[in-house]
């Protein structure tokens, strides 16, 4: 073990490249602004660029603090792929807003750091500086339209919320140092196989931890700030907060309970089993009441957390797998469906009540299309990814005899049909009340959400080669 | 007389640890929060830990603290705030504050007795230094860059945007 800086070359490149556009910022004038964007584009490429050669290692690096293997490389590439696509997509509405401003891609830059450590962090104290890192830079990313309340309102909740379940974290990583003796993840491994029934303390401890990450991932009944949160936040920060920050504590999760606390399964399946019944009820019946595309969009974000907890509950690798492979259609379908409400909608985000959306269909037949592509992904219908991925985290809920879970949830997601296909009913088969502006589509924008309709329709219906990856990428 | 010190720095940041929770003005629960933190660095420094003594009255008591004064003058917290909502507060934490508090007791009774002296040899500065630039090299980089990150969030949220200078 020694200071292997090629293990962490990717979080390396963006946090280099992070204080460098930080630098530049000032010198940049107003219309360098977007060239720092570019740059921080190259930059989140190069380091996936990075994760991807650093596919076939093995071990720890920097005195045990992170894991470099395939699980790690996989997430970074996952996550990598997302900020990417966000800070591309981010461009265009950044200019619209007047808001184009260089911070925005080094927030995103060392937010994207944060996630990525999250992933591959071999050590408590990783885990939570990567988390920190992540949250901070998000609240500021939340409240970026600072001139628009709703936007101030999503940072403040997001701050409160997100420093009070930073708290829980803490208090839980403290009472597993205290039982275990360490933060190292295989050192809490062997004293959790070493001393087989642990103290009360460190299910305590493993009870707050699983409290701070539910925060984080929008799990009932922990769920309560992610609709005013996401609704408030400028539409590609949603993205972020809906797939990025999701994502990674998704995979850190997954890290803590398939690879550190295999020995705990049993006792925490219950755990994620109530939260996942809880989530996808909660999610999915409150969306049907929205009127407000982002607001929708916002549960079926907390819906969709509730099926990766069925994975959770699962807890065998096929559920780590599936979680992995409905990550990936995840970020494809949710980024790409925000990036075209994004498109559509006018500046100072006007136009994302579903009214808006009546009679559009044959208008903007591009926007209209992808974004029923998007929406049927989501629901989990065949020939998309989203359905794919459900259908494997759903057969490993029945691998495990959990058959009550898969009813509760294939009931829900069908509950979700109804507010996902509503939309697209809207679009195409209702009169428009009035004839708003033709919106504009930038080429990279177009370039970005045909890439994403791509992976929703490719994986969707050859679904191997990202399925073997994540296979690699559980056999930890 | 080891004893009557310690039990004198225990009772004072036990009392003063009420305080903060119970008293009305936040100005009066942060001074006594100093008090506090001053009393666990006497505890620290009695079991020869004197470098997480002298570090815990630096940026605690020091540093951290002055910043929650700074935060508590500009906010100028109105009593009344404060006032009215305490009952059910204290309704709905009791149960908590019963569950850890056994949890924690738990543990006390549980855990080994620490070797004489232990505390003093990983509480060195060379001891520190060591894990801080070694073992911790990489958490104690992240730190740096994630303190860059609150810097540069307070600015960005504070700087005037392009669109209002026009």
């Amino acid at each position: 073990m020694d200071a292997n800086y090629i293990a962490i070359l990717p979080e390396l490149i963006l946090c280099g490249l992070g204080i460098l556009v930080m630098v530049l910022i000032p010198s940049a004038g107003r219309e360098g602004q977007a060239r720092l964007g570019y740059l921080s584009l190259a930059g989140i490429v190069a380091a996936l660029v990075a994760s991807a050669l650093l596919w076939g290692n093995q071990g720890t690096a920097l005195f045990g603090m992170v894991f470099q293997d395939a699980f790690g490389n996989f997430s970074r590439i996952l996550l990598l792929f997302a900020s990417g696509s966000i800070a591309l997509i981010a461009l265009p509405y950044l200019r619209r807003e007047g808001i184009l401003m260089g911070e925005f891609f080094c927030l995103l830059l060392f937010a994207t750091a944060g996630m990525t450590f999250m992933a591959t962090s071999a050590d408590l104290v990783m885990t939570f500086l990567g988390l920190e890192t992540l949250s901070i830079a998000t609240y500021v990313l939340a409240g970026f339209r600072s001139k628009d309340l709703r936007s101030v309102e999503s940072a403040w909740k997001y701050f409160i919320l997100g420093a009070f379940s930073t708290a829980f974290m803490l208090y839980g990583i403290a009472f597993i140092y205290g039982t275990a003796g360490s933060t190292k993840y295989q050192a809490i491994a062997e004293a959790v196989s070493r001393d087989g029934g642990l103290p009360i303390t460190f299910a305590v401890g493993v009870g707050l931890l699983v409290v701070g990450f539910g925060f984080k991932v929008a799990m009932a009944p922990f769920h309560v700030w992610a609709p005013d949160v996401y609704q408030g936040a400028p539409l590609p920060v949603t993205s972020h907060l809906a797939v990025g920050s999701k994502a990674a504590a998704f995979v850190a999760l997954l890290r803590i309970f398939q690879q550190v606390f295999p020995g705990l399964e049993g006792d925490w399946n219950f755990v994620f089993w109530t939260g996942a019944v809880l989530t996808m009820a909660i999610g999915n019946i409150a969306a049907l009441a929205q009127s407000n595309i982002k607001r929708m969009l916002a549960y079926s974000s907390v819906a969709h957390a509730g099926y990766l907890l069925v994975g959770m509950a699962a807890g065998n690798p096929l559920g780590a797998q599936g979680i992995l492979f409905y990550l990936a259609a995840y970020a494809f379908m949710t980024i790409g469906a925000l990036a075209v409400v994004q498109v559509l909608s006018r500046p100072g985000e006007a136009g994302i009540d579903l009214d808006d959306y009546k009679g559009i269909g044959f208008r903007f037949p591009f926007l209209s299309v992808s974004l029923s592509v998007f929406l049927i992904s989501l629901a989990g219908i065949p020939a998309t990814a989203g359905f794919m991925g459900k259908f494997f985290i759903f057969s490993a809920a029945v691998q495990e005899r959990l058959y009550w879970l898969v009813v509760i949830a294939v009931l829900t997601s069908a509950i979700g049909l109804y507010y996902y296909l509503r939309v697209i009913v809207l679009m195409f088969m209702h009169e428009a009340e009035s004839e708003p502006p033709a919106p504009t589509l930038q080429p990279s924008l177009r370039a970005v959400i045909g890439l994403l309709i791509l992976g929703t329709l490719v994986f969707g219906l050859y679904p191997a080669p990202l399925l073997e990856l994540a296979n690699q990428a559980v056999q930890f | 007389m080891e004893l009557v010190v310690f039990y004198l720095f225990a009772a004072l940041a036990v009392v003063t640890a009420l305080v903060v929770v119970f008293v009305q003005r936040a100005v009066y629960g942060a001074l006594s929060l100093i008090v506090c933190f001053a009393a666990i660095a006497g505890l620290f420094v009695q079991m020869e830990a004197k470098f997480l003594g002298a570090i815990q009255i630096i940026v605690y008591a020091g540093a951290i603290m002055v910043l929650f004064l700074f935060v508590i003058m500009l906010l100028d917290p109105q009593k009344e705030i404060f006032v009215g909502r305490k009952p059910a507060l204290l309704i709905y934490a009791s149960p908590l504050v019963i569950f850890f508090g056994y949890v924690l007791l738990r543990a006390l009774l549980d855990a080994p007795q620490p070797a004489q002296g232990s505390l003093a040899e990983r509480g060195a500065i060379r001891e520190v230094a060591h894990a801080l630039f070694q073992d911790y090299l990489l958490p104690f980089e992240l730190t740096g860059i994630l303190i860059l990150v609150a810097v540069l969030g307070a600015m960005v949220l504070t700087k005037r945007r392009p669109a209002e200078t026009e």
